[in-house]
């Protein structure tokens, strides 16, 4: 193996803002005054916030240092499974930050913002058209406003046919956002338990499945990373109940250019730009999570839309079935503008990215599966989920395991999740990662493995290289400490 | 492709350690019948056309930049110093995930620790979470939050001078639910109507914003009396949290949660998005907040350090009994704030948002001067409603031509309201720019 990338090098401690500073000292250039002062009437006064006065250099040092205490894509692979922790191309931030984007106040009449208008109804369109699926709607802020929005799609569908309906399903090796989202909209979340090969089976929907229950949210590729082979079997059971079909499209990144969402059976489907298309993660956001839906039920989605007219392009609110507005205006706009620039960029080769990402993969899965339990054996799309099963015998766990990653200068994968697999370690590659750097992982999980016998200590310390240790969050949860 | 790497030799190479023949059979487990028919039929750019082509889209779009744009109403045009864009650059915040593995997240972790208390410093509030999605949908879960903190009630009130974009959002949250929400009447002057809240069975929590939509200041201490009295939540809102450098902050006025909109804290205005969802509450309220938490704790050398924490209110672990269904935040966008206000300080904070009271006063008074009618009187920052004449559509539609947005009309959202528009200036309008305004609005 070659020298591990994770290393000790000069880190340097920084305090917190209120720490340094002088009263006085500025970071910021005040435009020249050219009115006189009105002061406001003194009952609605207050003294101003009680912020850390600093001037421009301490400024930068402050969050040059906190920079550096970061991981990011541009560090190094970040296996992180569900996540899609590609990378983010660097044009795309030149595009989101022309200036007639970033200085465009949204409430200018549609003539004077044709640009965002086209390109809102052009993403549409090429996000539908990679779904699989009719119409879309970009207004959700992030995933879990994206299934939100599918769910209110649900809801008023129902309502619409004449009847609200109470139960919705969900299988059990969902993200924690699907019951959430399914709950605010009123539905009282049913667990659906995956089969014995990983993968839904069509009888236990057919159990389940009735004429209260709106319809089902279904991961595709679910998060064992395992496309749900029964999924038009469960569409037919779901709609011979007039329910819906949701599908949870956080994996999409394994199947572009490949599933068609239409023809197999789904009726919503959400997509995370800041996972399949490349807009970065900003350390939990900005993300944008638009909607997709089959033509009957694109009378429902959110308004307003863009809409074509001649060969201009105007909002329209004239949609009087619409869920109504989820954003004060029209969603995440600046992540909007990086998805589109990618997908110019990357044009018919997004099959290509959805190949390498599974190919990815299945290459992990195979070399590493002599050394770490693997509770599926078949083969995978975008991730593969490993236990800790062989570790637990050196008292060695999931979390162990994902520290002493770190040392060794790869970012963990997601660990204990899904819920179905005890200690579960879920890799995902994505299709960014060259094949020495994706080697060199894999050798280091190994050389982990071989710790874990030899040596276990070194993982149930680790990680030793970066600014902390392991933290103590039972504290932070027992006497919380938000604020200085 | 410059973003794939696998060449050729490493495609075989590792087609045949997984055991497929080709990429095609590596999705052998997806029924045919789920398969596209037809292959994605998508146009490729190379670099230098994307280029081209961004470029035409971005310039058929009004900007501030060339346009005197006299217009708020829930998006600012303030200047972002040069020092905060490009921190904020720096791809170890832009391409981390969130922060579920500490150790090597303390840089997101710590800036986020200080977002949250700089903004509880702001808004006078003991806890902040690490953001939401916008101002409008941190409305709607504040209301949502009040209804759990009053253990069931079924209704809320908002004010009808909430920003009318952020009732619509909040009609959609609410639409699903067995909760009502009633909307508070407007009084002449233009504030909230609050003499009818006794009659309102069953109240959870009431939503005011101050500044509000008028941009007239509402009496906060007033209302949270008369809200209390009714055992109710007090929520205010804004979407102008400059006006905090000058205003008195809602915490001192005994609200319960504070919460809306940042994009003003250092974040272009980006037609609308991505922003920042402020939320802040009393720490009596610290369990039933929705959104992530930042706090602060050792290692186990005993060293400060930041983790996620209380995160039992969330949906990863509580699922469908969460506080809230959110998961990805704005966490950029509230570095940009937190750096923001720390560019500005505490004396720079308080002179800019000085600054925009003033501006707009001059602008407001020079309108009266030329004849125009202040249709509401109570005091405001840096937005303010203007009754032009009849027939001034059609002025305002031909200083359109002449790079000058003239406010807002507000007939679009008050239909008794017209020939009233709601106008707006901040630090980035001269007086030149005012002066001319106000001489073509007179001609």
């Amino acid at each position: 193996m070659k020298e591990p990338v994770g290393t000790r090098g000069l880190i340097l401690n920084e305090p917190f803002l209120w720490e340094r500073g002088g009263k006085g000292r500025t970071g910021y250039s005040l435009p020249r005054r050219d009115v006189d002062s009105a002061p406001l009437p003194e009952d609605l006064a207050g003294d101003g916030p009680d912020f850390p006065d600093l001037s421009e250099v301490e400024l930068v040092r402050h969050y040059t240092r906190l920079s550096t205490w970061n991981y990011g894509v541009d560090s190094g692979m970040y296996p992180l499974g569900s996540c899609t922790m590609k990378y983010n191309p660097k044009t795309n931030e030149r595009q989101a930050s022309l200036p007639g984007f970033t200085g465009a106040h949204p409430l200018v009449p549609s003539e004077l913002c044709q640009g965002a208008l086209q390109l809102i109804y052009e993403l549409e369109h090429s996000l539908a058209h990679v779904a699989g699926l009719d119409a879309a709607s970009v207004q959700p802020s992030a995933g879990a406003q994206g299934e939100l929005a599918g769910m209110l799609v649900f809801a008023a569908y129902h309502r619409d046919q004449g009847k609200a309906r109470s139960k919705i399903l969900i299988p059990d090796t969902a993200h924690g956002t699907n019951p959430a989202s399914a709950a605010l909209c009123g539905f009282k979340a049913v667990s659906v338990a995956t089969g014995p090969d990983g993968v839904l089976v069509p009888e236990a929907v057919e159990a389940l499945m009735d004429e209260d229950t709106a319809g089902i949210m279904v991961t595709n590729p679910n998060t064992l990373g395992l496309f749900e082979t029964h999924i038009q079997a469960i569409a037919d059971i779901v709609h011979a109940k007039d329910g819906l079909v949701y599908a949870d499209g956080a994996n999409l990144n394994a199947v572009m250019g490949v599933v068609d969402f239409g023809r197999a059976g789904v009726d919503v489907l959400h997509i995370n730009l800041h996972k399949t298309f490349s807009t970065p993660h900003g350390g939990g956001g900005p993300g944008s999570g638009p909607v997709c839906v089959v033509k009957r039920l694109e009378p429902f989605l959110p308004a307003p839309r863009v809409v074509k007219s001649g060969d201009g392009y105007a909002l329209s609110e004239d949609f009087p079935k619409s869920i109504g507005k989820l954003h004060a205006f029209y969603g995440n706009f600046g992540i909007m503008v990086r998805a589109y620039s990618y997908i110019r960029t990357m044009g018919n080769k997004l099959k290509d990215v959805s190949q390498h990402a599974v190919l990815n993969a299945n290459y992990i899965k195979e070399k590493l599966k002599d050394v770490y339990h693997l509770p599926f054996d078949v083969p995978c799309m975008h991730e593969c989920v490993f236990s800790d099963k062989l570790q637990e015998q050196h008292k060695v766990t999931t979390l162990d395991v994902a520290k002493r990653l770190i040392d060794y200068g790869f970012h963990p994968p997601t660990i204990y999740f899904p819920l179905v697999v005890h200690g579960a370690i879920m890799i995902e590659p994505t299709e960014s990662e060259s094949r020495e750097n994706i080697d060199q992982f894999i050798a280091t999980m190994r050389r982990i493995a071989r710790e874990a016998q030899e040596e276990p200590a070194l993982l149930q310390e680790a990680p030793r290289n970066p600014k902390v240790r392991r933290m103590d969050e039972t504290q932070a949860a027992r006497k919380p400490c938000l604020r200085g | 492709m410059r973003y794939l790497s696998h060449t050729p030799e490493d495609l075989s190479i590792m087609l045949q350690a997984v055991g497929v023949r080709d990429l095609d059979e590596l999705f052998s487990t997806i029924p045919d019948d789920c398969k596209r028919e037809n292959p994605l039929d998508l146009p490729e750019m190379t670099e230098w056309e994307l280029n081209d082509h961004m470029a035409a889209l971005a310039g058929r779009m009004v900007s501030g930049a060339d346009y005197k744009v006299f217009a708020g109403a829930g998006s600012y045009h303030h200047y972002i110093p040069e020092v905060t864009r490009y921190l904020l650059s720096r791809s170890e915040f832009v391409t981390a995930y969130t922060p579920y593995q500490p150790e090597i997240s303390q840089g997101t972790l710590q800036g986020i620790f200080e977002y949250q208390t700089l903004i509880c410093r702001l808004l006078g509030m003991d806890v902040a979470n690490a953001s939401l999605y916008d101002g409008a949908m941190a409305v709607a879960e504040a209301l949502l939050m009040a209804i759990r903190i009053s253990r069931r009630k079924k209704t809320v009130a908002v004010s009808s001078l909430v920003n009318p974009y952020y009732r619509k959002v909040v009609e959609t949250y609410f639409k699903p639910t067995e909760f009502h929400v009633v909307e508070l009447p407007r009084r002449e002057d233009g504030t909230t109507d609050l003499s009818g809240l006794d009659r309102i069975d069953d109240l959870a929590g009431v939503a005011i914003q101050s500044p509000n939509f008028f941009g007239c200041i509402e009496d906060l201490a007033a209302a949270g009396q008369a809200i209390h009295d009714q055992g109710a939540i007090f929520i205010t809102c804004f979407s102008e949290p400059l006006a905090y450098g000058i205003l008195k902050a809602p915490g001192a006025l005994d609200a319960d949660i504070v919460c809306g909109e940042g994009q003003s804290l250092g974040i272009p205005q980006s037609f609308g998005g991505p922003g920042v969802g402020i939320f802040a509450a009393k720490q009596q309220y610290v369990r039933n907040l929705p959104g992530r938490l930042v706090g602060q704790t050792v290692d186990a050398d005993g060293k400060r350090g930041f983790v996620l924490t209380l995160s039992t209110r969330e949906q990863h672990i509580r699922r469908e009994k969460a506080t809230s269904n959110i998961c990805s935040n704005q966490s950029l966008c509230a570095m940009a704030a937190g750096m923001y206000m720390a560019a500005l300080g505490g004396t720079g904070f308080r002179e800019l948002a000085a600054l925009n009271r003033d501006k707009a006063e001059y602008l407001k008074s020079a309108l009266q001067d030329a004849g125009l009618e202040i249709p509401f009187a109570p005091a405001t920052f840096n937005e303010f409603v203007v009754k032009f004449p009849d027939g001034f559509d059609q002025k305002w539609q031909a200083l359109l031509q002449k790079k000058i947005l003239a406010g807002i009309p507000l007939v679009c959202y008050y239909p008794e309201l017209a020939n009233h528009y709601l106008l707006c200036v901040t630090e980035t309008r001269s007086k030149d720019d005012m002066d001319a305004l106000v001489k073509e609005v007179q001609s």
